[in-house]
């Protein structure tokens, strides 16, 4: 009786183990389709051709005549290459300006002595918890009054600044032991070399994390771009997509638009893949969105 | 020393300039622009000083309007994407092979940029003259009746944004969660476990007090960031954001500023320390309420 | 209740992919539990010991052999049906809930029938807590407590659901050393009182010694001998038993047996009837020198330790291969420190032979 009891419990054991981990896995891919299918998506339909396209009232889950020519007009129809090229050099400026601001001041607040410091730092902490929706009203204002409009300084100037990686920065340069830092005066360096020779290669974890974050948000930023540029020779690639579909190709070439959409999004996917274990470490110690 | 405050402020100093002229004097701006009345932005003058804006901007059916769909939008996107994502970071976290592939699967939408892959929803969703669009013919194959989801009804519109948005925020919070998940000490559930904890019990009683901290980040940032919802909706309904009746509180901030519809700072400094105040009460009821929930 | 092992085997697949080899972390265990005793399950770490707990618990699953409770097949029971406690090294307590509630936790999980009434949780839950002491603290939470305190938490709520075997895991290391004094004399009135099978697991041959009424040596896996605490301290079955029990650990010199006798460096020091001839390894207790001015074995002296109720001799032996020669006599012995030499003869049943290839036992006639 016992014996027969026990095998019962072994046996449905094993059975709702085997269940719960089927209904798990068919949970997370069910999870992963929804994610990938939009990508799927946008590449099938960039590679289907125009009037492929349009001739499909119910819509083909493969093709079987692939095309480029979308994409070459993705690039020749609307410049889409210049939203590009505007893209990389914003993004390359606002991320090198960022470090020239950000790095010191988190060498500042972390290693050096000053009267104050305390407090300046907790306004900054303040200022952390500050939306962006009310401070870009004045700002808009500021650059226009400035006549900065359509312009890259009016672009970078007010994208630069992120008070929470000076705190991330300031957290790990902490860390790096004071012993280091006396030794390195001993050896007569000044504060600045320290900072270069020392500092920064330890924390290069860190920095790379900052970087790569500074790096997503200026290629998907959108709301600033739009408010400060009209001239479609500033555009961003957000602002580019937005003006395609608003009036690019004319309102039906879906192939071109999407095709257009796998170009801009292809960059960040190709760093994601590529930084992934970074990445996601990166914005779980301090990235948000949503 | 005063040589080594003086270098230290020069350290300082790039920050100090450009916090000082696009954050703080941005800050106290706002609330000026606010409190001036019929403010004229080509001649930068105004007739008095009070609350007009604010009854203004409280009055204007577009923004009541934009209030209800943010309102609709928070309501049911934050607790819906918080219990998804805590019920996939659970399977996430008892599974070992593919863990790590559908960890990087999900995080995707993170990078992606948000105008972009909007499209890809837009025409998904849309239905037109030649097509019906994915979304419908799968509706069909239920038996179910299409629907315009872009430029249909409000449900439907309302449907799809929700929908998109969710898809948006809910790579942080998997991310979050899992690694939450992951930093309980593993010795709980074993000790659960051979204390014949079923593992419903494990999961309300063990694993979700231990992850409370996580939780409540994600509900407090979740609150946030559904307030200031925008770009998913330009990317999904088009820049005329009122005319699709689907503009969101920040969306009618930046339509006061500019546009076809802008030229007032003074009601988009109005509706944004509205929506300031809005965020800044619910986060401290979120704060007062997780302080009595949180054991740590 | 009785536990058996039966040729109990974990191995480990190897996730490191440099070494091919799997990890044999369990090797062939069998033996026996009595009903009612408390073992302590000693090696040094990383032998597997605690695998075999989690075996026992069945948070694990063998990779072969069987484990019974009594005459029941556990082997493939999940580990909430196998009703056992087990005492966590890190304790486990749960840091959002009170004692009370933490001590109540398992037995709130009991289902149908044999879910106890409120008041009887209640008194369950306070008869445990009285066992352990800890019944004036109820209402704190473990992050309030001091390490022992937390420690007698933790085996109430083992207790609570009076289970068939307790297991303990390393229950003593986290504490310091004054209370691991005391907490080991409770665990062992504890176990007294309930009456359950207990088996705790340590690297502490002291504790396991003092506490246990058998304890069970294992190296890598491997089980190496079994038996009353006195008795594998006495007869060890091999060098590594001999080397693991006994502070101050046992002398090992390199020897020879020729005709029955030992030697030491060329040096007859020993009569070993029985013993056959060849190359040993030489185990002497530090109890099993004494100081003899006609003494066969002759040591370079280095100093005296003068301890009060003995002494130690500290010297030295060419033929030694571990290090410092100590051995303990009574105070009562004076040993001339201006001698740079001084001469012991060996007490026979403190000398222990091992075969020189295998570290198994070489047996005498020590009478």
């Amino acid at each position: 009786m016992e014996e027969r009891d026990f095998e019962k419990i072994e046996r449905s054991a094993a059975a709702r183990r085997r269940l719960k981990s089927a209904v798990t896995y068919l949970l997370l891919a069910l999870w992963a389709l929804m994610v990938l299918f939009p990508f799927y998506w946008m590449i099938l339909s960039s590679v289907k051709s125009y009037s492929a396209y349009n001739s499909e009232y119910i819509p083909a889950f493969i093709t079987l005549s692939p095309t480029l020519q979308n994409y070459f007009d993705a690039f020749t129809a609307v410049p889409l290459g210049r939203y590009f090229l505007n893209t990389a050099l914003f993004t390359l400026l606002t991320t090198g300006i960022m470090l020239v601001v950000v790095i010191p001041a988190a060498y500042a607040f972390a290693r050096l002595e000053f009267k104050g410091k305390n407090a300046v730092f907790a306004l900054f902490l303040s200022l952390m918890m500050i939306p962006n929706e009310l401070v870009i009203i004045t700002n808009f204002v500021t650059i226009t009054d400035l006549g900065l409009r359509n312009s890259f300084p009016g672009l970078i100037l007010p994208s630069v600044m992120s008070v929470f990686y000076i705190y991330l920065l300031k957290e790990n340069f902490e860390q790096v032991p004071d012993e280091l830092y006396k030794a390195a005066k001993v050896d007569g360096t000044s504060d600045f070399g320290y900072l270069v020779k020392v500092m920064l290669p330890i924390c290069r974890p860190t920095v790379v994390t900052i970087i790569i974050l500074k790096v997503i948000e200026c290629w998907n930023s959108y709301v600033w771009p739009r408010l400060i540029t009209d001239d479609s020779a500033y555009f961003l690639v957000s602002n580019g997509i937005q003006e395609i579909r608003e009036n690019g190709f004319g309102r039906e070439n879906i192939p071109a638009m999407m095709a257009a959409v796998v170009v801009i999004s292809v960059p960040l996917i190709i760093l994601f893949l590529v930084f992934h274990r970074k990445i996601m470490e990166g914005v779980s110690r301090g990235g948000t969105k949503g | 020393m005063k040589g080594k405050n003086l270098k230290s402020w020069l350290y300082l100093l790039p920050a100090v300039i450009f916090l000082a002229c696009f954050m703080v004097y941005p800050l106290v701006d706002v609330v000026v622009y606010s409190l001036e009345e019929g403010y004229n932005s080509a001649s930068q003058t105004y007739t008095g000083v009070g609350i007009y804006n604010f009854s203004y901007v409280l009055r204007d059916p577009y923004f009541l309007q934009a209030v209800k769909n943010t309102l609709i939008l928070v309501v049911i996107t934050v607790p819906l994407s918080t219990g998804l994502a805590l019920l996939i970071s659970v399977g996430l976290s008892s599974i070992k092979k593919l863990r790590e592939l559908f960890q990087t699967v999900y995080f995707l939408p993170y990078v992606t940029n948000t105008l972009a892959v909007g499209l890809v929803f837009m025409i998904l969703f849309k239905k037109t003259a030649y097509t019906d669009g994915l979304v419908n013919l799968m509706i069909s194959w239920f038996g179910g009746q299409g629907v315009d989801f872009i430029d249909g009804p409000y449900w439907a519109k309302m449907f799809v944004l929700c929908f998109y948005t969710l898809w948006i925020v809910m790579p942080f919070k998997i991310l979050i969660l899992t690694s939450a998940l992951a930093s309980v000490n593993k010795n709980y559930y074993d000790a659960a476990k051979l204390d014949a904890a079923t593992p419903w019990r494990i999961f309300t009683r063990i694993t979700l007090p231990m992850i409370s901290p996580s939780v409540f980040y994600l509900i407090i940032t979740g609150f946030i960031g559904a307030f200031k919802a925008y770009s998913d909706a330009v990317a999904l309904f088009g820049v005329n954001l009122n005319a699709a009746g689907m503009n969101t509180i920040v969306g009618y901030v930046y339509d006061m500023l500019y546009g076809n519809s802008g030229g007032y700072p003074s009601y988009a400094s109005a509706a944004a320390l509205i929506l300031f105040a809005i965020v800044f009460t619910i986060t401290c009821i979120n704060l007062t309420v997780s302080r009595d929930h949180v054991y740590y | 209740m009785k536990v058996v092992l039966k040729n109990l085997t974990k191995i480990f697949p190897n996730r490191n992919k440099k070494i091919h080899s799997d990890v044999i972390a369990v090797s062939d265990f069998d033996f026996e539990i009595p009903d009612g005793k408390l073992i302590g399950l000693l090696g040094p770490s990383g032998c597997g010991k605690s695998t075999v707990l989690n075996l026992i618990s069945g948070l694990e699953t063998p990779t072969k052999g069987r484990i019974l409770f009594g005459d029941d097949d556990v082997t493939d029971l999940p580990p909430e049906n196998r009703g056992v406690g087990l005492v966590f090294q890190n304790y486990a307590l749960y840091p959002h809930m009170t004692v009370r509630q933490n001590i109540m936790f398992p037995l709130q999980n009991l289902k149908g029938d044999k879910k106890p009434s409120k008041e009887e949780m209640e008194r369950r839950v306070l008869e445990a807590a009285k066992l352990v002491q800890i019944d004036h603290l109820m209402d704190r939470k473990p992050s309030e407590m001091s390490g022992g305190q937390q420690q007698r938490v933790a085996i109430a709520r083992a207790l609570v659901k009076m289970p068939a075997v307790l297991l303990l895991d390393e229950p003593l290391s986290n504490l310091d050393a004054r209370l691991r004094l005391q907490t080991r004399e409770e665990l062992r009135r504890i176990q007294r009182e309930t009456g359950i099978t207990t088996i705790f697991v340590t690297h502490d041959q002291e504790e396991a010694m003092s506490i246990s009424d058998m304890i069970v040596v294992m190296e890598t896996g491997v089980m190496q001998q079994m038996g009353a605490p006195q008795t594998v301290y006495d007869d060890p079955v091999n060098l590594f038993v001999a080397k693991f029990l006994g502070t101050p650990p046992i002398n090992v010199f390199a020897g020879e047996v020729k005709g029955e006798t030992l030697y030491l460096g060329g040096t007859a020091v020993l009569s070993v009837p029985g013993a056959p001839d060849g190359a040993v390894t030489v185990g002497v207790r530090p109890e099993g020198f004494i100081l003899d001015e006609t003494g066969p074995f002759e040591g370079a002296l280095s100093r005296v330790e003068v301890m009060g109720r003995d002494t130690s001799v500290i010297f030295t032996h060419p033929q030694c291969v571990s290090g410092d020669i100590r051995a303990i006599i009574s105070a009562e012995n004076r040993v001339d420190e201006s001698k740079p030499a001084v001469r012991f003869s060996l007490k026979p049943h403190k000398t222990h032979l091992f075969a020189a290839d295998t570290g198994e036992r070489v047996r005498f006639k020590d009478r």
